[in-house]
């Protein structure tokens, strides 16, 4: 009996002593006296545009916080770093921020991979992360953890949403192009989940790899079955890339096109041609700030910081991302994870899009999705999309916590 | 498998024609760098990418597309010219490692320099007015423009071929891919003779990226994407051999369609299973000379 | 000027220095973590130069080898739910049966040719992977490669631990470079040698210069998995870039930036190339900029390489 604990004693104090060489960076992040936020995001590469937005809008959440007086005098600061759209170098810069910068969370990212990467260095952790893209995976186990947060939405969600709208309006004979990655079958599973309640026939489910520039050789095949539905579930420049080549063969003629994602930075480079008549998905599009309060307050708040442009979808994900963390750490008085954790679980609030809500079970933000039709450009520049429909807030959109292995 | 008429293959073999017509271009170019100059051209898709963008920029103050398709490949093979003058041309001579890493580099700097210049978004490039609808060619409306990029294709293809056959200009630049060391005995600028072929190869490679603009856009990853398939068109050709570039580059084109056709998924690793198949059944490509390069 | 018998105790002792190196290395890097990327992908590039800088062969397939390594050892532990070590040596395993089916076919082709082959057959790979998605994740990556507590006799390693995770990286890196180092001086090495400087002449001697060439690279294999391996366990994810084409050009890249044709080129190309991407993206979003002029530069005055310059430099 006295030789074990002497044996664990000793032990204990082994422990210690290894924990003492690695003091500094614990220490730093201690005594450190503003609330650090790293925001890993792709500045460089094709989400370049997005990412920027992105810090813009964490930038304003983060002033906005600092402006009320922090958090008992204690100030918000966000750490940006460049993931560069690569999962490895996004695990390596979110070490960097928790080891070396002692960032208290982590918010961000712009892709499936990455911000799975992201959550899994932040797990290990033991870090609290917020995630502000696409993936069903993220708020399922076993990716998911305690540490878990998803401000973005879910394929399943975006895709529920168009497809209610889109399968009820233009027909029931339909094809999916896809790009072959988790995020266009994440997306299709979710158009063929409410498709199947609507009575939809799939006329051909057609892969592509991630990153084609050339769909010419699918376009006939789909040309020739015609359908009255093409969804195209792909993502930024394939997105692209693919719409104007659709248009170019004249599936428009027949076919209508709908897409899961509209992106406001994707229209705006690619012009009206292209996405003319397509309808599509968001998270948040600035035009809703004629019914929305808190949508105004932020554009406004944006137009002033930003000569007058207004923010991006995926931008404005970033300053819900930030806002939430930081009204985390307000309501639990500090940065301590699991008072934070059990602040935001269930948390109820309208940042800049109407009212949301963080579901309890698997730390998912339940939210209003727009499905949003391109049009073309008129005197306003910026005004690039009608909103047609708004589906609520509703967690019976969502997976299950059940289906996702949550108990 | 239903739905395939021989109609839609035939008319998914004129798409693969036109898909490869890109990569004969970009495969022309390489491979002229490779057989004359020995240079492993990595900053090839760069060059690509290049001219689309001074497509982009020539529409931008009002030139018409049919002078660009002129203007852009000058423009951008001008560039190329500079980059041999002061760059490349200290490096004959030291093996294939140098030119690849200094054309490695070079790209990088060109592509960051087009993030800087035009934004990383990339840029909408409209199909010329002329051009735009699909035509009937027997099997089918096809899109005109991609009738137009087979037909520019030929053009350069047999242009290229009158002049490095029919010239002697063209007689030159092939005896000093020969023997170098007899041309210059013979009196002749052999470093002249190597600016211009690396003026015409990146020309083609811009060519090739303003053809492309029409049907993707400009933007900065464009010539990244597309390097390594130009380069297994090359090599599946034979390195060095402008034959075996067309052959191959029409080849891969219709393969990849093929593909599409049966697996869409599969398009891209068969690019890259047909160069392994080639490669060990024929380890110099097609037309390769046997031996180049060991 | 260097004193010439300081050089050459220099160099005698260089395996006992480079420990002594990797001891300090951490302390002189902006954090620990790219102590360890820089560890890792040194490795990598001495493992790719076992072919390169030794034997002359340029192969463009080596992410599969790296990246088969990581998944391998990712898969051991999560698939089949074996400790970390049995996937370190499952991980140097794959790489070398990779590097034995990839050579199998690539070894009968030389120059350009060989380098395309090792491409293409990596691309498969990497297709693979990408299909493979209940396996692997497919493009999302391998997750949960996680790896918290290291059990040694007495004592337990908490792996999480920055410093902690630099040493025992460093660790497997030291004995890994020490093998190597080994073999280049063994029999087998000169062999290597001999096959690279006059091939014929090799052959009159009696070697079978392609079994050589195939032996070389599936040893390569072995140095380039475990490297891939201690990454799958740092990042505690595997993500399918480590087997993209651009982890192959990376790597070429950067035995080439420190110097081919030294033993620690590579690894000076790879410290390089991470710490100058690392500090230069930190405060400009064109970073590119700067690597790219690196690398004209280098060309245009290192042409050894940075290493072999410095090597030069000191009057070898």
């Amino acid at each position: 009996m006295e030789m074990t604990k002497k044996a664990a004693v000793s032990r204990r104090s082994l422990l210690a002593a290894s924990a003492l060489l690695a003091m500094p960076s614990i220490v730093r992040a201690q005594t450190a006296d503003t609330i650090k936020i790293g925001f890993p995001v792709p500045l460089t590469g094709p989400y370049g545009t997005e990412a920027k937005d992105q810090v813009a809008c964490a930038q304003i959440a983060i002033s906005e916080f600092n402006e009320a007086g922090g958090l008992n005098g204690k100030k918000a600061e966000l750490l940006v770093r460049d993931d560069k759209l690569d999962p490895g170098e996004a695990a390596t810069r979110t070490i960097e921020l928790i080891e070396k910068d002692g960032a208290n969370f982590i918010c961000g990212s712009l892709s499936a991979a990455v911000q799975l990467a992201v959550n899994n260095v932040a797990k290990q952790r033991g870090v609290i992360y917020n995630s502000i893209s696409q993936s069903d995976q993220i708020a399922a186990l076993p990716d998911w953890s305690k540490t878990t947060f998803h401000e973005g939405m879910t394929p399943h969600l975006t895709a529920g949403a168009v497809g209610r709208y889109a399968f009820g309006k233009f027909g029931k004979k339909v094809v999916f192009l896809q790009a072959d990655y988790a995020y266009g079958h994440e997306m299709v599973a979710g158009f063929k989940a409410v498709g199947e309640k609507m009575g939809i026939e799939v006329l051909a489910d057609l892969r592509h790899p991630l990153g084609a520039t050339d769909y010419s050789t699918l376009l006939p095949r789909i040309q020739s079955l015609k359908p009255d539905i093409l969804v195209l579930v792909n993502f930024g420049r394939d997105q692209q890339i693919s719409l104007k080549q659709a248009t170019d063969f004249g599936l428009k003629k027949t076919t209508k096109i709908v897409a899961p994602v509209l992106l406001y930075t994707a229209r705006q480079a690619a012009g009206e041609k292209a996405f003319e008549g397509v309808i599509g998905g968001t998270s948040y599009y600035w035009g809703i700030e004629s019914t929305v309060p808190t949508a105004k307050a932020f554009n406004d708040r944006y137009r002033k910081a930003n000569e007058g442009r207004v923010p991006s979808d995926y931008g404005a994900l970033g300053y819900a991302g930030v806002r939430a963390l930081l009204e985390g750490a307000r309501r639990a008085g500090g940065t301590d994870t699991a008072k934070v954790i059990a602040a935001l679980e269930g948390l109820k609030y309208d940042f800049y899009k109407g009212p949301q809500e963080i579901r309890a079970c698997d730390h998912q933000a339940v939210q209003p999705v727009f499905i949003i039709e391109s049009k073309a450009a008129g005197a306003n520049p910026n005004d690039v999309f009608n909103v047609i429909s708004t589906d609520a807030a509703n967690a019976d959109n969502l997976v299950s916590c059940k289906d996702e292995g949550h108990v | 498998m239903d739905g395939i008429t021989p109609d839609l293959l035939a008319l998914q073999l004129f798409t693969g024609l036109a898909l490869g017509a890109i990569y004969v271009l970009l495969a022309l170019g390489m491979s002229l760098l490779f057989g004359m100059l020995t240079v492993v051209n990595f900053a090839h898709g760069a060059f690509y990418m290049l001219g689309a963008y001074a497509g982009v920029l020539l529409l931008s103050i009002g030139v018409n597309f049919w002078f660009c398709l002129l203007l852009a490949p000058l423009l951008v093979g001008s560039l190329g010219l500079l980059c041999e003058r002061f760059l490349i041309r200290h490096l004959y001579g030291r093996g294939i490692d140098y030119p690849l890493l200094l054309t490695f580099g070079l790209s990088y700097i060109m592509v960051e320099m087009v993030r800087i210049l035009f934004g990383t978004q990339g840029l909408p490039f409209d199909t010329p007015d002329a051009l735009q609808g699909a035509s009937d060619i027997m099997i089918g409306y096809f899109p005109t423009y991609r009738l137009f990029v087979i037909g520019v294709a030929i053009v350069v293809v047999v242009a290229l071929w009158l002049f490095l056959e029919r010239t002697p200009y063209g007689l030159i630049i092939r005896a000093g891919a020969r023997d170098p060391q007899i041309v210059r005995i013979l009196g002749i600028d052999v470093a002249r003779v190597w600016l211009v072929v690396f003026g015409i190869g990146t020309g083609l490679a811009a060519l090739a990226g303003l053809l492309a603009a029409p049907l993707q856009g400009a933007s900065p990853e464009m010539g990244s994407s597309i390097l390594a398939e130009a380069f297994v068109v090359t090599v599946v050709g034979g390195m060095g051999s402008l034959v075996g570039a067309v052959v191959a580059g029409l080849l891969v084109g219709v393969v990849v369609a093929m593909t599409s056709l049966v697996a869409p998924e599969f398009a891209q690793v068969a690019i890259f299973a047909l160069m392994a198949i080639v490669l060990l059944i024929r380890p110099q490509g097609f037309f390769g000379r046997a031996g180049l390069m060991s | 000027m260097l004193n010439p018998l300081l050089v050459a105790r220099c160099k005698q002792h260089r395996v006992v220095l480079a420990i002594a190196f990797l001891i300090i290395f951490p302390l002189l890097m902006p954090f620990k973590a790219i102590a360890v990327n820089i560890l890792i992908y040194g490795l990598f590039a001495l493992g790719f130069n076992m072919l390169f800088g030794t034997l002359g062969l340029l192969s463009f397939g080596h992410a599969a080898l790296f990246g088969g390594g990581a998944y391998a050892c990712g898969l051991v532990m999560l698939k089949l739910g074996l400790p970390w070590y049995v996937g370190i040596l499952g991980s140097v395993l794959a790489g070398m049966l990779i590097a034995a089916t990839i050579g199998a076919f690539a070894i009968r082709t030389r120059g350009i040719y060989f380098a395309m082959v090792t491409l293409a057959l990596a691309q498969c790979l990497y297709f693979l992977a990408d299909q493979a998605t209940d396996l692997t994740g497919g493009e999302n990556g391998l997750r949960g490669v996680d790896l918290k507590t290291i059990q040694l006799p007495g004592m337990t390693l908490n792996f999480v631990d920055p410093l902690t995770r630099y040493y025992v990286v460093a660790f497997f890196v030291a004995v890994a470079l020490f093998v190597l180092s080994r073999i280049l001086a063994s029999p087998f090495g000169a062999v290597l040698e001999a096959v690279r400087e006059n091939e014929a002449r090799a052959r009159a001697c009696g070697y079978h210069v392609r079994m050589v060439r195939y032996l070389a690279f599936i040893l390569s294999g072995g140095f380039c998995g475990l490297a891939g391996a201690l990454q799958a366990l740092h990042l505690s994810i595997v993500p399918l870039e480590t087997l993209a084409i651009s982890n192959s050009g990376l790597v070429v890249m950067m035995s080439l930036l420190g110097g081919m044709g030294t033993f620690f080129g590579p690894f000076v190309g790879a410290g390089i190339f991470l710490l100058l991407e690392n500090l230069v993206s930190l405060w400009t979003v064109h970073w590119q900029i700067f690597v790219g002029a690196a690398f004209v530069a280098c060309v245009l005055f290192f042409p050894r390489g940075i290493w072999g310059t410095i090597l030069m430099g000191r009057g070898r």
